[in-house]
């Protein structure tokens, strides 16, 4: 058995932290996938989660706005403003919609994303 | 122990309501239930049915789901009707062949729309209007017909109708049967005002009018009546009454009315003390009870009753309130009181439509009943008055006309009702239940909404809801304010105040020096529209780029599918040939779909986010401009032809459409921006449906402000006439600013107007003669924003930097988002619908 299975992670190089603008998203493209990557510069934070909205199946996630909700940092679909945590992928906006997250790194300037 | 087994029969509003009941009783756990329903879905939404047209769909108008049934151990059989009960043995059988025993039964069978035996009633394209099937097939049908009708002028034909209109067959009759509309709420008056009203929307109404015969081949093409006229309809909504479901009850001897219904107790016992009947289908002392609020009763009083609580049925207040097809119609209490037994007061105003009628005892101390047609705010407050037997003032005309010494009573009302005056009868809730309720923290309607239910019914109660939530917070010191969200804790005039005192030119700037938390998706864009109306920078200056709603960070619309639309300024809707050309070679080159928009402009739709920067570029370098419509922005400013080329124009109108969007392009306000300058009174730019509308006069301009198309239409008011294009551009400058600078976020102007204290007077009095000394002001405000506007789009095609914003993958910028789908339509490009 491998070394590297047994982790289970999986860090893929995403972008430089510089390409992603201040408290927005970008969204970056992993084989078929596509990930929605944020860099939350008010919490001093970084998400990532699927980027199409399951409301509509739009891959919109990533142009949406950031903010937070009683501390909940979230993210709101830009097409019918739902909205998700970022922490937990919940829909806060009473459907019972979930997005898929991953945990996020930072090494010197560089993204990384765990997809494993 | 063994289960009390209780077969419910139906699985409408009322037999569902009677299984939430059961279930949220304290020894819900002694019994085992079992649904039967005939429709083919868990119990929706019935009230609401017409919602489903306004795209609401069969899922969103559930009551509860499957799971519901299941997580409370309720077995559901749906498209199942029982088809006969044998008393002696306690047991039922279904269509599908299904026994099951009980100890009681509870008949929730409803209704079924009544339909005449008139000859034809079995003809392609004649419907009922009574369960999402009748809407679905009505809805696939539509598109066939031209000429509509709807036989029954009551409140569910008339809604009927009004669904008839929004499917597009505009050309429809409603025939009634009997002198006037809604016979049994409005009186004579009161149907004449509605039937003005009806007809001014296009509705032909027929009264006196029995139709004979449905005539046609295999589907209906003609209506023939009982005064020898005829008309032609291809399409046909019969919503003629409603006949009870006593069908089963029948079968098995229970005592049912000569005119249906299956007769019931106080306790809603029918002539077998084992079985109960509730909702429509039950007929007690004699009455149907079609309306939602009574049936939720009945289900209370079997549940309280089987679950050893003592609830009896003593009638119910039949009072209604509804929006008919844009109207407002209203009925309470005893609508009809005589003359002689009653006084009575009427107010009419032909004029803007609105009719009242108050009934009040002869010592003038109780209100008995009324009438509201046109206006019927004042709705929930006379029910209460009425109901609750509140002693009357001294001038009961006020009821109906609002105290006239200029102030309002702000609500003065609801703190004058008793704890126990029920607020929201369809889930019998007291204003004590909801004062308690916000003394407990649900201080917004939507917690209240949770917490007691309260306005989950009809909703007719939610602005009361509100009123009471705001006097209970008031009455325990709490301030309760105007807020934009839970960031900031400031109305967006405050904000404005703040930002620009503070010379605050970013998002984060202000979220620091006013706001806590991190923002949301309300705040920024309100802090960024205020940014841009103050200083009118860039909008896509870094750090301010984020908080822009998303059409603006992009600077354009984003679409179905998630491609963009692209619209250049064409202002006042004129073109030259070679710009048309360059319009039309972009869209070939970057198979864009193009069309002329209600705005006298071009759009292009279908652009990937990365080909947003060159077709710019090359809209750019042909002279076109950003057309703003991302933006809650100044967005068109039609105009008719004119006097260059119009026998009838007075002035040109064309050019001084143009001077005025040019003067105006790129103005950020709290939300879009319309206007239209027409030539001459025959108003061909249809100017007075605008924020903004100019009129051609013999002597200059009339001006008009704050009306409104789109989803409520409003008249523009008139506010200064003849004036010279000077003294005009003046006054909107005014105008104009005193809106970026005080209405709430999102609000068009003509809401605004209609939120305003002392509403158009008030206007023209700030925007006229300057009643408060600070037109000077608003003047150079607006001219320092008029003098630093850039094209965005002109900024954007200048700078590498903010191009690389535009790309759909950051880690492959050339990479287009694969998942856009497109087909082909007309031979243009659509993209593939949403499920
Ligand atoms: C378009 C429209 C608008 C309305 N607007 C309003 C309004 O604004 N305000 C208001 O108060 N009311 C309104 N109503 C009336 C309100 O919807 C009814 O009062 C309410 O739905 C009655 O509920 P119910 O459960 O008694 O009957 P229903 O909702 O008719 O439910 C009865 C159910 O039982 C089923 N059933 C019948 N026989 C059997 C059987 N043998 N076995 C199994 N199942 C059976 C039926 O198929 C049906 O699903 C409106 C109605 C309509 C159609
Ligand atoms: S509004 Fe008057 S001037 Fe303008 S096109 Fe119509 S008729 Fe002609
Ligand atoms: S263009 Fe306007 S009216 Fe037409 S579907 Fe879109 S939002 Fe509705
Ligand atoms: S597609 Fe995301 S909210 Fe509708």
């Amino acid at each position: 058995m491998s070394e590297l299975k047994s982790t289970k992670v999986n860090w893929f190089y995403a972008c430089e932290a510089s390409d992603v603008p201040e408290n927005g998203g970008v969204c970056v493209k992993h084989g078929d996938d596509q990930i929605a990557l944020f860099n939350f510069t008010r919490r001093g934070e970084w998400y990532a989660t699927q980027n199409m909205c399951p409301h509509r199946q739009q891959m919109a996630i990533s142009r949406g706005m950031i903010g937070s909700q009683e501390d909940e940092p979230k993210v709101a679909c830009p097409f019918h403003k739902k909205t998700f945590s970022l922490k937990s992928g919940a829909c806060m906006s009473g459907d019972d919609y979930q997005l898929k997250t991953y945990p996020v790194k930072i090494e010197d300037g560089k993204i990384f994303i765990d997809v494993k | 122990m063994k289960k009390i087994k209780i077969v419910v029969i139906g699985n409408g509003m009322v037999g569902y309501k009677f299984c939430e009941k059961l279930m949220s009783k304290a020894k819900a756990d002694q019994f085992e239930v079992v649904v039967f329903g005939e429709e083919i879905r868990p119990a929706y939404d019935r009230v609401h049915l017409s919602a489903f047209f306004d795209g609401k769909t069969a899922e969103d108008l559930s009551m509860a789901g499957v799971d519901w049934y299941l997580n409370n151990g309720i077995k559901l059989h749906l498209g199942d009707p029982v088809q006969q009960i044998d008393r002696t043995k306690k047991t039922i059988h279904s269509y599908r062949g299904i026994t099951e025993s009980y100890d009681y039964i509870v008949l929730a069978t409803g209704s079924a729309a009544f339909v005449p035996s008139i000859p034809g009633v079995e003809k392609d394209g004649v419907f009922v209007y009574r369960t999402i099937e009748d809407l679905e097939m009505i809805r696939a049908y539509a598109p066939k017909a031209r000429k509509g009708a709807v036989i029954g002028g009551g409140l569910l034909g008339l809604e009927a109708a009004k669904a008839m209109l929004d499917l597009g067959i505009t050309d429809t009759h409603v025939i009634e049967f009997a002198p006037r509309l809604m016979p049994r709420q409005i009186d004579e008056a009161g149907s004449k005002l509605l039937q003005g009203k009806l007809e001014a929307l296009g509705l032909t109404i027929l009264t006196n009018t029995n139709t004979l015969e449905i005539a046609g081949d295999k589907a209906i093409t003609k209506m023939k009546f009982a005064n020898d006229t005829s008309i032609d309809v291809d399409m046909l909504v019969i919503s003629a009454g409603i006949k009870p479901r006593d069908e089963v009850a029948k079968l098995c001897g229970l005592e049912v009315g000569q005119r249906g219904g299956i007769v019931v107790n106080e306790q809603m016992q029918t002539n077998d003390p084992f079985v109960f009947a509730i909702g429509e289908c039950a007929l007690y002392k004699g009455m149907i009870y079609g309306l939602i609020a009574p049936g939720y009763e009945m289900a209370e009083v079997v549940a309280a009753n089987l679950t050893g609580g003592k609830k009896e049925f003593l009638g119910f207040d039949m009072s209604t309130k509804l929006k008919l097809i844009g109207v407002d119609v209203a009925s309470f209490g005893d609508p009809f009181v005589p003359a002689n037994e009653a006084r009575v007061i009427v107010y009419e105003d032909t004029n803007k439509g609105i009719y009242k009628r108050v009934n009040i005892s002869k010592d003038g101390k109780e209100l008995l009943g009324g009438i509201l047609i046109g206006d019927a705010e004042q709705y929930n407050m006379l029910l209460q008055t009425c109901k609750n037997k509140i002693v009357l003032p001294a001038n009961p005309e006020d009821l109906i006309l609002g105290s006239r010494g200029g102030e309002s009573d702000g609500g003065a009302g609801v703190t004058g009702l008793p704890d126990d005056a029920m607020i929201c009868s369809c889930e019998s809730i007291s204003k004590g239940d909801i004062c308690q309720a916000v003394m407990d923290g649900a201080e917004t309607v939507d917690k209240i909404k949770s917490c007691t239910k309260a306005g989950t019914g009809c909703g007719g109660c939610v602005p009361m809801v509100k009123d009471l939530m705001v006097h209970t917070m008031k009455a325990n010191g709490k301030l309760v304010r105007n807020v934009v969200c839970e960031h900031f804790a400031y109305s967006r005039q405050e904000l404005y105040d703040l930002t620009k005192i503070g010379k605050l030119h970013s998002y984060d700037e202000v979220l620091t020096a006013h706001g806590k938390g991190d923002g949301c998706e309300v705040c920024k864009p309100v802090v960024a529209s205020i940014i841009a109306s103050l200083w009118n920078d860039m909008i896509l200056k870094k750090g301010n780029d984020t908080a822009q709603d998303s059409n603006d960070r992009y600077l354009a619309n984003i679409q179905k599918g998630g491609t963009y639309s692209v619209v250049p300024r064409i202002p006042g809707g004129e073109i030259t040939p070679d710009k048309l050309i360059v319009l039309g070679q972009i869209a070939k080159q970057y198979n864009l779909y193009t069309k002329i928009t209600g705005g006298q402009r071009i759009d292009l739709f279908g652009a990937h986010v990365g080909d947003l920067p060159a077709i710019w570029k090359l809209l750019v370098d042909a002279g076109f401009e950003s057309g703003h419509a991302y933006g809650k922005a100044l967005r068109t400013v039609k105009s008719c032809v004119g006097s260059t080329w119009c026998r009838f124009g007075l002035h040109d109108s064309v050019s001084f459409a143009i001077e005025i969007e040019e003067r105006y392009r790129g103005l950020r306000s709290p939300h879009k921006l319309k206007s239209a300058v027409s030539g001459c009174i025959r108003e061909c730019a249809e100017a007075q449906s605008k924020d903004f509308g100019i009129i051609a006069t013999e002597k200059g301009w009339n001006l008009y402000v704050c009306g409104n198309g789109g989803s409520k239409p409003q008249h523009a008011h008139l506010i200064a006439t003849d004036l010279d294009s000077a003294t005009l551009i003046k006054y909107l400058d005014r105008f104009l600013m005193f809106y970026i600078k005080t209405a709430d976020p999102l609000t068009r102007t003509a809401t605004w107007l209609n939120k305003m204290e002392g509403g158009i007077d008030y206007l023209k009095n700030v925007v006229i003669n300057d009643s408060l000394g600070i037109a000077d002001e608003l003047e150079k405000e607006m001219q320092l924003l008029v003098d630093a506007y850039k094209c965005e789009w002109k900024e954007v095609v200048d700078s590498p930097e903010l191009q690389k914003r535009f790309s759909h993958f950051v880690n492959v910028p050339t990479e287009k988002d694969p998942t856009i789908k497109f087909e082909s339509m007309r031979d243009q490009k659509k993209v593939v619908d949403w499920k």
